[in-house]
Order: C-alpha cells, then structure tokens, then sequence
C-alpha cells in the first residue's frame, strides 16, 4: 500500500496527521477506491479458500473433510463473500477510480459520504467475517430463506451477523450508488454531453439506478428478519400467520437486480477495453447505451424465476418466464456490437484484452444455460441441481470475474503509476481459462445427472460419472487458484519494480488516459472541454494532443489554485459506531448497543453542522507530465 | 429547477467548487428520497400482505382511535407549514425569523412522536404487541419505521439550530436548510399515505 500511496499524489500538508490517518480520513475519490479495491480483494481470497475447502470435500464420494454443519457455513459464506464482499466492491472500487476522471470531474459529489461508504463496506465486511471466530458463520445460503434462518431452526448467532453485516455493507452500497448517480449528473466537464460518455460510465450510471431501487428492500428484509429473531416479531412465523414468501419476493427483488449490478460495470469494462485494442470506436455506441439502460428496466421483472417451484402456477411462471428471455435480447445485442467492434479492427491481444475477449464466449455459455432455466417447466428439472451452479459460475466468474480483471490489467497502470507484467498476466489469463473450464463446465453434467445443490456429499450410488465429474471440477478449482498465485506475484512484482506506465501506456479513448499515471489529487490541473465522444482520441486525432480548458485562464493572469474537499475521520467513526451497536445487536448486549448509537449519532451530528472549508492545491505542471 | 428557492441570500465569495457541492446535495438528496420511497414502498407492501394475518389474536382496528391519530396527523402537517414558514423567512435572510420556525417545526415534531409512544404503549397494555401476530409486527415495523424517521429529522433540525448560522444565512447553510425541510416534507407525506391505508381505511370500512 506504501508504494502506492507515494505516487497517489501526496496529501496537501494540512493532512501530515501521520499515514494511517490520512488514510482513515481521505475524502479522495482515488484513494477510497484503491482501498475498495484491497479490501475486497482480501474477501476475495478468503471467499476462494472457502470455495477450495467446498471442492475438497467433493472430490470423491462420501468425504468427510468437512462435517456438514462446516459445509453449510463454508457455501453460505463462499456465496455471501464473493457477491458482497468481492466482486461487487471490486466494480465499486474501479469505478471509483476511474469514473470522476473519465466525466473530467475533481471528484465526486459528495466526498465525504463516499468515505462511509468504504468504511460501512469494510468494517460490515469484517464483522460477517468475524462470525467464524464469535459462535459460527451464517448456514443458511446467501439467500438466507426463511424459516431456515429463524431462531427454532437456527438459534446461533450466525444469521445475526449474516443480517447485520449484510446491512452495514448494504446501506454504504446504498450510498454508493446515490453518490454516482449525483456524480454522473451534476459532475460532468463542459460539453460533456450523456451521449459523449464512456460505456464504463453508463454502465456505472444504470448500476447505481439499480443499486438505488433494489436495496431498500433488501434493507427491510434484513430488518424484518432481524425483528423476528431479535424482537420476537413474527413476519416469517407461519403458527402467528408469517408468511415465509414474504422474505423469498423481497429478496428475490433485490436479488436479480443485484446479479445485473455484478455484471453492466464488468459490460462497460469490456466495451472500453474491446474499443481501445481493436483502435475503434465502440460499435452501435447508442445501441450499447440504449440496451444497457433495457437490461436495467428488466432487471426488476423478473425476479419470480427464482422460485418457478413454489407453485404461483402456469400463468405467473410463464410470465416471468417471458420476460427473463426477454433479457437475451439486449445482452445479444451488446455481444455483436463487442464482435463487430473487433471486425476489421487493428487487435492488440495485450492480457486486458484477452481477458475482455475470453469472457464473450463464457458468458455466452452462461447466457444460455439461463435461457434454459428461463424455461419455467424445464427449471423445475434443473432447480437446486449443480445445472443451476454451472449457470452461476459462467455468468460470475465468466462474466463479471473476467471483466474485473480486464479492467484490473487495463487500468493498473492509471491507479498505480506501473504496468503489469504481460507474460505472467498471460499465464493469469490461459491457466484462469483452463481451470474455470475445467472446474464449472462439467457442473452442468453433475446437474443433468441428478447431484443436488447445497449438500455436504453425495452417495457413491450415484454412478462413477458423478465422483470422475466431481474429481475434475476439484482438480479444475485447483488450477484456477493457482492462475490467481500468477495474478497475485505480478501485483506484488509489479508494485515493486514494474515497469513506469506513461500517461497514456494504451493509446487510450477515454478521458482518464489524458492525464498522469497515477492521476494527480485534482485529477485535471484546468477543467477539460470535451469535443466529441471517445474525448482523449478525438484531442489526439483532430486536435493537437492535448486537453483543452473549459475555461481560459483568469483574467488577472494569476494562477489559482483548486479548491478540493478537506477529509475527515467522521465517516470512521459513523462505520464504527454502527458496527459497535451491531456486535451490541447480535449478543443482546444493550450497553454496547447504545455505546455505538451514541458514537454514530455524535459523528452525523458533527457532519451536519460541519462547514467543509475545503483545501487549496497548487497544481503541478500542465495535463498529460 | 429542482433547486428553486435556494438563493444564495448571504453574502461572502462561493468558489464554483462550493456552488457545485451545494447544487450536488440538493439533487443527491432527491436521490436519496427516491431510494426512501422503495423502503417504504417495500414496507407497504409487507403491510398490505400480512394485515389480515391476525392468527386469531387482539387486531388493529379493534384498538384504533381515530381523534388521536388524527391530532397526531395535525400536527405533522401543521409542521410542514411552519416548516414552509421557515424557508421563506430563510428566503427573505430573517435569520431569527427562520430560527422559530424551526423550533416551532421540531415542536409540534416531538408532539407527533409524543402521541405515537402514547398510542404504541396503549396498544402494547391491550395486548397487541410486536409478538401478537404478523399483522402485528408488520403494523410495528411500518408505524415504527415512520416514527424513526420523524426522530430522525428532529435529530436532524435541532442539529441544524445548534449550529450557531454565525456568518448568518449563507450559500452553504441555506442548502443544509433545505434538504432537511425536503426530508421533513417527504416524512409528512408518507405519513399521509400510513395514515389512509393502516388507519383510516380500515376504520371506516
Ligand atoms: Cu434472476
């Protein structure tokens, strides 16, 4: 981390509280991002060993590497982790990153609010995390369906920290995407127009729109369940007339919308990736626009395809049915715009860009193996079967998995300053094909076969296709998690000793290549003016290489320095007061309940009379040194 | 246009920074209501399919009365108005003015949130509790998370007022008035919508 923040721009000297402070207290869109992007890529190497852990006690038949109840816990957190704790921040992270500098913005629209994110995000993080420790993590699926999660089935703490955990994370994400919705309105350069913008920050727009509209009711089902088991309430409890479908709508609610959250960001990746190695303008721009904005319309359609066997019957099934299918239609039409904006293009099959092209045909197997289970009476075949698993896997690991790593190889340098090493990232990129391929294709011939989902082992009854099927999967999984060890020495080379990246080390398209690597705090010395889409290229093609200034310099002459949002450690401390009062929650422990309340409402009062005086930095040098 | 009346009245130099950040928080909190509008739209719902689900147990509207959510519902709307009184002393640069205004908004605030421990302290004594049936949680959770909100902006506005508004009305603080008079506003309105479905429907029917 130390080697990055040295050429993250040095904090302005008012903030020379110490390093970890100006950590805890940064405000800077940057900085919250490369945070975002470790700590998610901890939870990511914690949800991999979990899922190493589940393939070893599949590998043959009757294994007793784990007892069931550990099992239970280890699918229930490999699930929760990666889609919370991983992929989703590890997108959060990037568009952090990257999304104020490709809008020619300073930062974002509120700063500081951006920073409780990061830290409800982390601190909600740990504390699901830290249930292995405190009396056992959650059991009951990422789903978390009632009546398992109830107190009659379940009375250990882990549901509690699967409910609180999940909120803390849940209201920072919330907020997230409140910030880039703001951001992306109100923040964009001069002539910056919404048809000029970026894919990735389209992407990011509909995600945030998503984000706003899927998790309040998540956050309800999280209360209502934390009413049941904590309060006694009974929206769940069918003997005082609870209704346990009650939980699977609202989750399900939220839940499909979620799954697009995880994959439009990995989308814009690919379109900005695809674009900048192929040296062409992103095919049917306004197509790709248009469709991204249907899928995230549709997105709350469909929801009830998550519970085809729960007996709605033939009308409502096939109404959902059609409206799922409905969503290959957009996604279709973002594949042949990828295919078409290769065709006749000048490829450059740098690591990005394999990795942008290998997730066209994953996530290809993906989409289909969703249409089939978009067929209602064909679902009721597949449901709870390894099918379903495969499916999941291809449009996660195939789809936004590979797009979080295309922008990590793509952008590494403009966060970082350094360039990956292209030969360990093809190593990365052929091992990851292999073993993914290896691990989760023949998943779909354990589901046809018959193997169930969510259960500790199987019988040797089964057949010997199912233990060869499930020996490969495992030696797959072992082949994937040694691409990663590729992925992760380069990082740990690269931040060392890698390679200086320039400025613009991809002959980029998009705003963010226009200016230093790593960018400097103020991202651009003078406001850019944007003069058509694909901004950078067009200065570098029709102009004269250089950004021009919305607005020439002040009359008197004089060069005047930025005024920048000043950090502050109140959004800490809001994190860590809930997390206190959510540790209170889970052990009934009412001191430590208000001693956490007392903390967090103490900080939102000092950020609502707060007066944010702001800094002044002198920029260094003109755009693009 | 989503921002009209918010005037800069105060004087002092507002960096285009600062302008940008207050015209940011005005539209992130339009957001933000957006956002709320699916939390209570979700525990609407939750409300409107468990509220026959009384498992034979003590129901609502055997308990209902209406002059008291009635009072209450008064004096809620009576505090968007003086709340509107004070955006317009605000508007005027009547720092005093706005001031009492406040207070009288966060007053008849507290007396709404007065009213509803009364009645939820009524109900509990008459056995409908939280524990009583679904109807009853998902009663609690709705009429609860309401009257969280209405703390909430009482929290809210008297933080506002014990900032000292030393430099008078400002650029900055006049858009901290008005998005927590948004909030206030939006809490009130819900409050309409809770007050018609969970009281007054089900009464006259
Ligand atoms: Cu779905």
């Amino acid at each position: 981390m130390a080697a990055i923040a040295e050429r993250v721009g040095a904090q302005p000297k008012a903030h020379a509280q110490g390093y970890l402070m100006s950590w805890l207290t940064t405000a800077d869109h940057k900085r919250i991002g490369i945070m975002y992007l470790l700590a998610s890529t901890l939870f990511f190497v914690v949800g991999g060993l979990e899922a190493l852990m589940i393939r070893i006690q599949l590998s043959h038949p009757g294994n007793t590497f784990v007892s069931p109840t550990l099992y239970d816990q280890l699918f229930t957190m490999h699930g929760t982790t990666m889609i919370f704790l991983a992929v989703m921040p590890l997108f959060i992270g990037f568009i952090n990153c990257i999304v104020p500098l490709q809008i020619g913005a300073r930062d974002v629209a509120f700063p500081r609010m951006n920073a409780l994110s990061l830290w409800l995000f982390v601190l909600g993080g740990i504390l699901l995390n830290s249930s292995w420790f405190l009396g056992g993590a959650p059991n009951a699926g990422w789903f978390n369906y009632a009546p398992i999660s109830l107190t009659p089935f379940n009375p250990g703490p882990g549901i509690d920290f699967y409910d609180i955990g999940l909120q803390l994370a849940g209201i920072g994400t919330l907020m997230t995407g409140i910030n880039f919705i703001a951001t992306i309105i109100n923040m964009r350069a001069p002539g910056m127009s919404l048809m000029r913008m970026p894919l990735f920050t389209w992407t990011t727009f509909v995600t945030s729109v998503l984000i706003l509209f899927a998790f309040p009711p998540f956050t309800v089902n999280l209360f209502l369940l934390m009413f049941d088991r904590l309060m006694g309430a009974n929206f769940f409890n069918i003997a005082k007339g609870g209704n346990v479908l009650l939980w699977q709508h609202l989750f399900w609610i939220f839940g499909h919308p979620e799954v697009y959250i995880l994959i439009l960001p990995a989308f814009g990746i690919i379109s900005e990736v695809i674009a900048t190695f192929s040296r062409k303008t992103l095919f049917g721009y306004d197509s790709m626009v248009l469709a991204t904005i249907a899928i995230g319309f549709l997105a709350f359609t469909v929801w009830v395809h998550h519970m085809f066997v729960d007996g709605f019957g033939p009308y409502v099934n096939s109404l959902f049915a059609i409206t799922t299918m409905a969503i290959a239609v957009p996604t279709g039409v973002k594949i042949f715009n990828w295919i078409f904006t290769m065709w006749g293009g000048k490829i450059k099959f740098t690591t990005a860009m394999l990795f942008a092209t290998g997730f066209i045909p994953l996530f290809v197997i993906g989409g289909i193996s969703g249409v089939m289970l978009a067929m209602a009476p064909a679902d009721f075949q597949y449901n709870d079967s390894y099918f379903v698993v495969a499916h999941l896997h291809y449009v996660l690991i195939g789809g936004s998995l590979m797009g979080v790593l295309a922008g990590a190889y793509y952008w590494f340098p403009k966060i970082t300053g350094r360039l990956l090493n292209e030969t360990l990232g093809k190593w990365h990129f052929w091992l990851l094909m292999i073993g993914f391929n290896v691990t989760f294709f023949p998943m779909h011939f354990l589901g046809l076969l018959g193997m169930p989902r969510r259960v500790a082992t199987y019988s040797a009854a089964l057949g010997p296709a199912v233990a060869f099927w499930n020996l490969v999967s495992t030696i797959g999984a072992f082949i994937l998690a040694i691409s990663f060890l590729f992925f992760f020495y380069n990082l740990f080379k690269t931040l060392r000793s890698g390679e200086r990246a320039g400025p613009d080390p991809w002959d980029g398209r998009a705003l963010e290549w226009a200016i230093s690597s790593p960018a400097p705090v103020y991202n651009f010395a003078q406001t850019p003016l944007i003069r058509g889409r694909d901004a950078w290229w067009v200065e570098k093609t029709e102009g004269d290489g250089r950004l021009r200034a919305a607005e020439a310099e002040s009359a008197d002459g004089q060069h005047h320095g930025i005024h920048m949002p000043s950090g502050s450690i109140y959004p800490f401390l809001i994190a860590l007061g809930l997390m206190i009062a959510g540790y209170g929650a889970i052990f009934g422990l009412l001191l430590l309940v208000a001693i956490g309340l007392v903390l967090a409402f103490f900080s939102i009062h000092r950020m609502i009379v707060a007066e944010d005086p702001g800094e002044i930095v002198e920029p260094v040098g003109g755009d693009g040194e | 246009m989503i921002n009209q009346g918010v005037e800069p009245a105060g004087p002092g130099p507002v960096s285009p920074e600062q302008a940008k950040a207050q015209d940011n928080r005005v539209l992130g909190f339009w957001i933000f209501l957006s956002g709320e509008c699916a939390f209570f739209a979700s525990l609407i719902g939750t409300y409107l399919s468990l509220n026959t689900h009384t498992a034979g147990a003590t129901t609502l509207v055997s308990l209902i009365d209406l002059p008291l959510t009635g009072l209450m519902t008064l004096s809620l709307l009576t505090s968007s108005l003086t709340m509107v009184f004070a955006f317009l002393a605000m508007n005027r640069g009547e720092l005093q003015a706005m001031k009492v205004w406040l207070w009288v908004t966060a007053l008849l605030g507290a007396v709404f949130l007065d009213l509803q421990i009364f009645e939820f302290s009524h109900y509990m004594a008459s056995g409908f509790t939280m524990g009583t049936s679904a109807a009853a949680s998902a009663f609690f959770a709705l009429v609860g998370f309401h009257g969280l909100h209405v703390a909430f902006g009482l929290f809210w506005i008297i933080s506002l007022l014990s900032y000292s508004f030393k430099d008078g009305i400002t650029a900055a603080n006049t858009s901290k008035v008005w998005i927590a008079g948004l909030y206030w506003h939006f809490v009130d309105v819900v409050w309409v919508i809770i007050f018609t479905v969970v009281y007054l429907l089900p009464k006259v029917h």
